[in-house]
């Protein structure tokens, strides 16, 4: 096979989030999957436009809670009753309604530990090292301007397209990045 | 869903572009030079700290004798200062958990920094417990591990409930405040201008790019810490309740409790957030993005909750007397003529009097007299707190047994200094953080833009200042 | 001496208690006490001579093996001897029981029996000679105290001696002692007093009121002492006395007061119990169990007397009865019906305050009631001291410079003393002073020779009850220090040929038992009483009346009278140094490390005076400034000056505490008038009870006779209760027995190692007693009501719920245990305990540097650090004890053999002890008692500890 491109993506910058949903629009209708848009702040259906699926943090988390409240409880019964069960004020040593706060507590401490690191893991975060970091005016991203990268290992990649996909999307300004 | 802007006047005064939100809040922490009064006040509550730290030491070294506390009255300032810190942790979650399912604009410009005192004040909470333990270094029996005599917790006990509520609250607010902040730190990153810091704003931000799918993520994520973070803010200062509620003196066993301290804990706390924003805004001029608006909105939940808390007063005298329990009635008797009933009736003024110049809209519109407001109700609400721990205590079951409850110097001292340490940890949160999360006031500039908006009060000339200003400045 | 001690040691340590009094410590000192603090640690452990101590024959709780050992002997107060048995373990006394065989004991003890151990144990205690190298006086030269030796002094007397003797000298020799029973020891001094011819025997009795003894004199021509028999009385009348504390029959009285009650507490249809009649100055313990009670001045009682004794005596000039009074006269009225009824079971005790007169009437009265032979048996006084003089005389002899040697012995007249005899100037008017006593007090200061006494329990002696019974003392453990029992000191200085106290106190006992005088040895140290040796009664011949009675005018109201009694905790200043009676609270006022003028309400409103305020009195050219304490129960326009106050060189503890009352004090009489002015200054008392109404919650409840209390409702159970399958131990206390003596308090705290915190911590309200008294004021009974507290063992326990680290859970037996170990001290628990019982180690409280107070601690009991909590464990270690022995006996634990500390103690046997487990059970009788009561028992904390109902006098 032919050796790897040694750019890593080919990149557009915009100045308003429209002109970037816009252009993610095209780079998808044009059949690409890997596309990566960057903007400093949330963008309402930027990432459908990219053809996100929907998440599964949600369903993480709930496991989470749910695996929480258990421990939870079993280690009150089992501290209560099995391990080292006492006489306290002639309460009985299952005393269940005395352990639902700790439950409670721990239901909500593992889930969102869950939520969490399930958003890290999923953004594979921490990555401090990104081939866009080196682009120029990528430092913008986080302030006023919006990026998009269609990357050079995606099967629909094809480079004279792309840059004119690109250029038909008015980019002010339009880079490669290196891997 | 109520629009940014609500008939009164904006959340975001106009003309603030993306590039000028970003640069304003950046800069504050980048670029601002220390000016003197920032440098007092600095040096002065890093004063406290030391005095408060060295306290500690002394502490740790004699034993909680050094405090005016005895039997009957074996909880005094310390247990009081720990319930009063845990209330004013409050505000900070609401704000930014609550009011964010409930979709309040207004939310965004504060929330950053009130979570930042949600934490410092939970965490001058925790440290209470801890020292005001007889034995101190033993503290982590009150935790489950594995011991090699099987000994555990004492499940039954409301103080192990609070070990766990409240290092649930610490840890759940502190993810979902280092969350909330993560694109504010890769903005700092890539704002700095020397090394040191972009290395250090570079780890915190874990390499944060503002993808896309990041972004999705990352809002599932916050909106789901939002949304374990709400019963959090209820159950906190519920099991805080039922410390006392469980206990059966009087003035401690009472139902109401829960509702009543976790009201009172949004009261004490959104007027922190006064005392805090109110100065913060005129020091660094964020009178744009702090508006009055935020202010009469706090002031409104501070009417409202303040009514509720009235409300539990109220309930309490009622009960007391309507249970018909003689030790209910003579502990409330001796609150309204005891030895303590100055406090309590000071506490009454504070707390239930004063607020009620809320109802007038110019009231809440003066910010000298929220911030002087929002002081005595913080000192109210410190009051009820000692009322509940000191006072009840000192006039329980057996007449014989009743004692008063003499705060010695070192008690003041552990108070100011609590008090002197979560200054000085702000002050250090306004120094290295972005104060206000840059990426929502992004988002509110792109709704205000989205907008059509009517000839905009806020003069033209700030426009030309920022307006437009969305080249590589 | 069996054992050699070690007088250096006990040396370096003197000097360097010397030297903290001063200014700082430096290293070598601190080390130099460390070294010497060890080796009395050595010393501390000896056991007593082998062969020669016996140990007491039936031991309680099981004795010995591994287990406390009992030696009967006697604690020796003001001359007379209070039997006990002194439990030691490891060699070292650590606790006192009473000795049920001893006539003032019968099994109890008050709270000195109880503190003696620590009396024992004092660091402050003298150890070595100290001679005085310069006299305070001598201008030329600084007075130096140095160590010596017994040899050294010995060498020292031998030449004064000779002069003694010498029959054409001149030099003499005067002797003064504090009361003394010991026949030994008597013999001994009139051997002494035999060898020089110039030689003479005073006795100083600080606290003894002479107006009793001139008073006897005048009704009898003699000197009598006076026996009372509670359990013979029908009606007792008690004029501003207090036979429940004062004298050394106190806890006879008590005893045979309660136990002539056990038949109306049961409810015994018809049963009758003596009635108690207290017309008192100020409060005291009798006065607060009496059926019927008035508070009136001196003056007044001795009119009421002088209404009274004219109904049998019509011979009695009725011109001056005094002034009626009408606050008097109810109780009047039903007094003369008892004393009637009564008639010769009448008792009448007559006490300080009243004129010689008033004594001499009172025992005339108890004649013509018939009460004498029956209910009061007159004896000759076992601390008779026929021909020696008084302090008085000797003061005149010191005056007149015709005092060569002056000895000291057991005595501390330079604080004691009336200031008006200027004692410690009066002192120095002797050549040689030599001071013979427990502790280097203010006397020894002035003294050219100071020689340590031995403790009680270290010595071989003798001494004589109140009822003349006399008690063998063995050591319990070999003497601390370098010291000497006053009867070695004496053979000694009477060159006796015997000096071992052993043989002494053999060679006393032997004259007239030379054939089986080893079983009698034997047999008299193992009961801790020589058999028959109580004093006959003396035939007395009808008694004189006194012509008049010297009743002083109405005090004109600037002035009070004052009225001088001994401190209830400190027993005039003799045990100030003793940590757990200063710290001790005073039965009606609460007040420790103090002592306090108590005034009427009606007095204090009337100068406008305050608790606290502190005002100068004044009487002729002497003042004193006082510190007021307003009391009810006193009688108006008097003022109480407790005696014991203000040492100047008690040791550590007692220095300055308090204020000495005896500056005011005239030469004899008890009382004297005093005019008062405000100051304007304030004082702050130590008090452990600020709230004397109950506020109508019935914790302390009363009842009429023959009617019960109303049951308390079931209350509904939400959870099954944990059953204690073996034992069930709980305590049912009788608040009908109970006197408030506070002798369960001192014992709890010697048995359960319970800390002295001191007076800055008392006033912030953290005193450790385990077991408090409260007083209440009964309006029901117009009268105090007290009521001990101990820790409840609620079986459904508050206390134990919120424990966050289960470190207060129940034992399979019910009891509330607490585990020190584990208490991480949140101090939740004592929140939620209703009846605040539980106490905290706020700061480092128990002494865990002085090697002597270390030395008498309980083993069997921990000693708590900083920081965790603590409370009455039902004495826990003792369950233990009794079970471990009935298990090495094969036998099931029975009733009786688990007996807490408080239990032992208590003088009317108000505390029952038990399992509810054994039907037949002390305790199980008492719970179904129609008397028996829970405190507080709405809360359903169903407590283990309960209570008996106060009996309402019928009216």
């Amino acid at each position: 096979m032919v050796a790897r491109d040694p750019r890593w993506a080919l990149m557009a910058e915009y100045d308003s989030a429209e002109a970037l949903v816009a252009a993610a629009q095209a780079a998808r209708d044009a059949g690409y999957r890997q596309a990566e848009a960057y903007a400093p702040y949330a963008i309402d259906g930027l990432a459908e436009a990219l053809g996100a699926r929907r998440s599964r943090i949600p369903a993480f988390t709930l496991v989470g809670g749910i695996v929480g409240g258990l421990v939870g409880y079993f280690l009150q019964w089992y501290a209560a009753v099995v391990s080292y069960p006492e006489e306290i004020g002639a309460r009985p040593l299952h005393s269940w309604p005395m352990f639902v706060p700790v439950t409670f507590e721990m239901t909500i401490l593992l889930a969102a530990f869950t939520a969490f690191f399930a958003a890290l893991l999923g953004n594979g975060l921490p990555r401090l090292a990104h081939p866009v970091f080196d682009a120029p005016d990528f430092d913008l991203a986080t302030r006023n301007r919006f990026f998009l990268c269609l990357l050079t290992d995606d099967p629909a990649f094809d480079e004279p397209e792309a840059v004119a996909l690109l250029d038909s999307t008015a980019p002010i300004r339009r880079d490669e990045v290196a891997r | 869903m109520p629009s940014p802007r609500t008939t009164d006047g904006e959340v975001l005064r106009p003309g603030w572009g993306y590039a000028s939100v970003t640069a304003k809040i950046a800069g504050l922490v980048l670029s601002r030079p220390v000016r003197w009064p920032w440098l007092a006040a600095f040096l002065a509550t890093l004063a406290m700290t030391l005095v408060y730290l060295g306290a500690m030491t002394w502490l740790f070294i004699k034993g909680v004798g050094i405090w005016g506390i005895n039997i009957p009255v074996g909880w005094g300032f310390a247990i009081a200062n720990f319930v009063w810190w845990v209330g004013i942790g409050h505000a900070g979650t609401f704000i930014s958990a609550v009011l964010l399912l409930l979709r309040q604009k207004w939310r965004t410009s504060i929330n950053r920094f009130a979570e930042a005192m949600t934490l410092f004040a939970a965490g001058m909470a925790g440290l209470f417990p801890i020292l005001h333990l007889g034995r101190p270094w033993f503290a982590y029996w009150l935790a489950p591990y594995p011991d090699h005599m099987n000994l555990w917790p004492q499940w039954r006990s409301p103080l192990v409930w609070d070990v766990f509520a409240i290092a649930t609250y610490l840890i759940v607010s502190a993810l979902f405040w280092y969350l909330g902040m993560l694109p504010d730190l890769a903005t700092m990153r890539d704002r700095a201008r020397t090394r040191g810091k972009q290395v250090a704003y570079g780890l915190l931000a874990l390499g944060w790019r503002g993808e896309a799918r990041h972004w999705a993520r990352h809002e599932t994520a916050y909106l789901l810490l939002a949304g374990l973070a709400t019963p959090l803010v209820v159950s906190v200062h519920s099991v805080v309740a039922m410390d006392f509620a469980v206990g059966n003196t009087p003035g401690f066993h009472s139902t109401i409790f829960p509702p009543y301290f976790v009201a009172g804990a949004l009261f004490s706390g959104f007027a922190m957030v006064l005392t805090i924003a109110i100065p913060l805004r005129r020091a660094f001029q964020l009178q744009d993005f702090i508006t009055e608006v935020h202010l009469d909105h706090a002031a409104k939940v501070l009417l409202a909750t303040g009514w509720i808390v009235a409300y539990g007063y109220l309930v309490e005298n009622f009960m007391a007397f309507f249970s018909g329990d003689r030790f209910e009635i003579a502990m409330t008797v001796d609150r309204w003529t005891g030895f303590y009933a100055p406090v309590y009736w000071a506490m009454l003024a504070c707390n239930v009097l004063l607020p009620q110049v809320l109802w007038w809209r110019a009231a809440r519109r003066n910010t000298l007299l929220l911030f002087v407001l929002s002081i005595f109700i913080n000192l109210g609400m410190w009051m009820e707190r000692f009322m509940i721990v000191a006072q009840s205590t000192s006039h329980d079951f057996m007449p014989s047994s009743w004692g008063l409850f003499i705060p010695t110097r070192w008690d003041w001292i552990f108070l100011a200094g609590s008090i002197g340490m979560f200054a000085w940890l702000f002050l250090v949160f306004i120094w290295l953080l972005p104060a206000i999360s840059i990426s929502e006031m992004r988002e509110l500039v792109k709704e205000e833009r989205d907008e059509p908006r009517p000839p905009a009060r806020g003069s033209s000339h700030r426009s030309v200042q920022h307006g437009g200003s969305d080249g590589r400045a | 001496m069996t054992q050699p001690p070690i007088p250096e040691a006990g040396a370096r340590l003197e000097r360097v208690i010397e030297v903290q009094r001063g200014a700082g410590v430096n290293r070598r000192q601190v080390l130099a006490a460390m070294a010497a603090s060890m080796a009395l640690a050595n010393t501390a452990c000896s056991p007593p001579p082998r062969l020669q101590a016996h140990p007491y024959v039936n031991l309680p709780e099981g004795g010995a093996g591994g287990q406390p050992m009992y030696y009967a002997s006697a604690f020796v107060r003001d001359g007379f001897a209070h039997g006990v048995l002194v439990g030691s373990q490891e060699g070292r006394p650590i606790k006192i029981e009473g000795n049920p065989a001893h006539p003032s004991s019968l099994g109890a003890t008050d709270i000195y029996a109880q503190a003696s151990v620590l009396q024992l144990w004092d660091p402050d205690r003298s150890s070595v000679v100290r001679q005085r190298l310069a006299r305070e006086g001598d201008a030329r030269v600084a007075p130096q105290i140095a160590s010596s030796t017994w040899s050294a002094f010995e060498a020292a007397w031998l030449e004064c001696a000779d002069a003694l003797a010498d029959p054409h000298g001149s030099a003499t020799l005067r002797i003064l002692t504090g009361p003394m029973t010991s026949p030994t020891e008597r013999a001994l001094l009139q051997t002494l007093l035999a060898r020089g011819p110039r030689a003479r025997w005073h006795v100083h009795a600080p606290l003894s009121d002479a107006a009793a003894a001139d008073g006897a004199w005048m009704a009898f021509g003699r000197h009598v002492a006076q026996v009372a028999h509670f359990d013979r009385a029908q009606c007792v009348l008690a004029l501003a006395a207090d036979p429940f504390s004062d004298g050394p029959g106190a806890v006879r009285h008590a005893m045979d007061w309660s136990s002539a009650r056990t038949a109306v507490r049961d409810g015994i249809a018809g049963a009758r119990a003596p009635v108690l009649f207290a017309a008192e100055a100020t409060p005291g313990l009798f006065g607060a169990r009496a059926d019927h009670r008035v508070a009136l001045s001196p003056a007044r009682i001795e009119g009421l007397l002088w209404r009274v004794a004219a109904h049998w005596m019509p011979e009695l000039t009725p011109a001056d009865v005094g002034l009626a009074d009408p606050a008097a006269a109810a109780f009047e009225s039903r007094l003369l019906a008892a004393l009637r009824e009564a008639g010769s079971s009448a008792l009448v005790i007559g006490g300080a305050g009243l004129s010689a007169e008033a004594h001499a009437l009172v025992l005339a009265l108890n004649q013509r009631l018939g009460a004498i032979g029956r209910t009061l048996t007159l004896i000759e006084p076992p601390d008779a001291a026929p021909g020696a003089g008084t302090l008085a005389d000797l003061v005149d002899a010191l005056k007149a410079g015709t005092v060569d040697t002056l000895l000291v012995l057991g005595a501390n007249p330079a604080y004691d003393a009336p200031a008006v005899f200027d004692m410690p100037h009066a002192l120095q008017r002797a050549k040689l002073l030599v001071h013979a006593g427990l502790h280097v007090d203010e006397t020894a200061r002035l003294a050219d020779w100071h020689l340590p006494l031995s403790h009680a329990y270290e010595q071989w002696g003798d001494a004589r009850a109140h009822d003349g019974t006399a008690t063998l003392l063995q050591p319990a453990i070999t003497p601390l220090y370098d010291t000497r029992s006053a009867a070695e000191l004496l053979a000694l200085l009477a060159a006796d040929p015997l000096r071992d106290g052993h043989a002494l106190v053999q060679r006393q006992w032997r004259t007239g038992r030379e054939a089986d005088f080893e079983a009698f040895w034997r047999k008299s140290l193992r009961a801790g009483v020589v058999a028959d040796s109580a004093a006959p009664p003396l035939e007395v011949q009808t008694a004189r009346l006194p012509a008049r009675l010297a009743l002083p005018a109405e005090s004109p109201s600037a002035t009070l009278t004052a009225l001088f009694v001994p401190d209830a905790a400190t027993h005039g200043g003799a045990f100030a140094n003793n940590g757990w009676l200063q710290e001790l609270p005073r039965p009606f006022t609460k007040i420790t490390w103090d002592n306090a003028a108590l005034v009427s309400p009606a007095t204090a409103s009337r100068l406008g005076m305050s608790t606290g305020d502190v005002v100068r009195l004044q009487a002729g050219m002497r003042t004193l400034d006082v510190p007021v304490f307003v009391q009810a129960q006193q009688a108006d326009d008097l003022l109480t000056l407790p005696l014991g106050g203000g040492r100047r060189h008690a040791g550590r503890v007692g220095d300055r505490v308090g204020f000495d009352a005896s500056v005011l004090r005239p030469a004899s009489a008890m009382t004297l008038a005093v005019t008062l002015q405000k100051t304007g200054r304030r004082h702050e008392f130590a008090v452990t009870q600020h709230e004397i109404d109950q506020h109508a919650r019935e914790l302390l409840r009363t009842v009429s006779v023959g009617t019960a209390l109303a049951p308390e409702p079931k209350r509904d159970q939400l959870y099954p209760p944990f059953a204690s399958p073996v034992h069930a131990w709980a305590m049912a206390i009788d608040l009908d027995a109970c006197i408030g003596c506070n002798a369960c308090t001192i014992a709890c705290q010697a048995e359960n190692n319970i800390p002295v915190v001191g007076k800055s911590q008392v006033a912030k309200g953290r005193a450790m007693h385990w077991i408090r008294v409260d007083r209440h004021d009964l309006e029901e009974i117009d009268n105090s009501g007290f009521q001990p507290v101990p820790c409840m063992h609620c079986e459904q326990a508050p206390c134990e719920l919120v424990c966050p680290v289960g470190a207060t859970v129940h034992d399979s037996e019910g009891l509330n245990v607490q585990v020190y170990n584990r208490c991480v001290g949140t101090r939740f628990c004592s929140n939620n305990c209703p009846y605040k019982v539980r106490r905290f180690n706020f700061l480092q409280y128990s002494d865990e540097t002085t090697e002597t107070l270390k030395a008498q601690r309980n083993p069997d009991v921990t000693v708590r650090e900083r920081g965790v909590m603590e409370k009455c464990t039902y004495c826990v270690q003792r369950v233990a004890r009794a079970r471990q022995h009935a298990e090495r006996e094969g036998r099931p634990l029975v009733d009786g053999d688990v007996v807490t500390a408080c239990q032992s103690a208590c003088p009317t046997r108000a505390i029952h002890f038990g399992d509810l487990n054994d039907t037949g059970s002390d305790v199980v009788h008492a719970r179904t008692s129609p008397r028996h009561y829970a405190m507080l028992a709405e809360l359903d904390t169903k407590p283990r500890t309960t209570y008996l109902a106060r009996i309402k006098p019928d009216a």
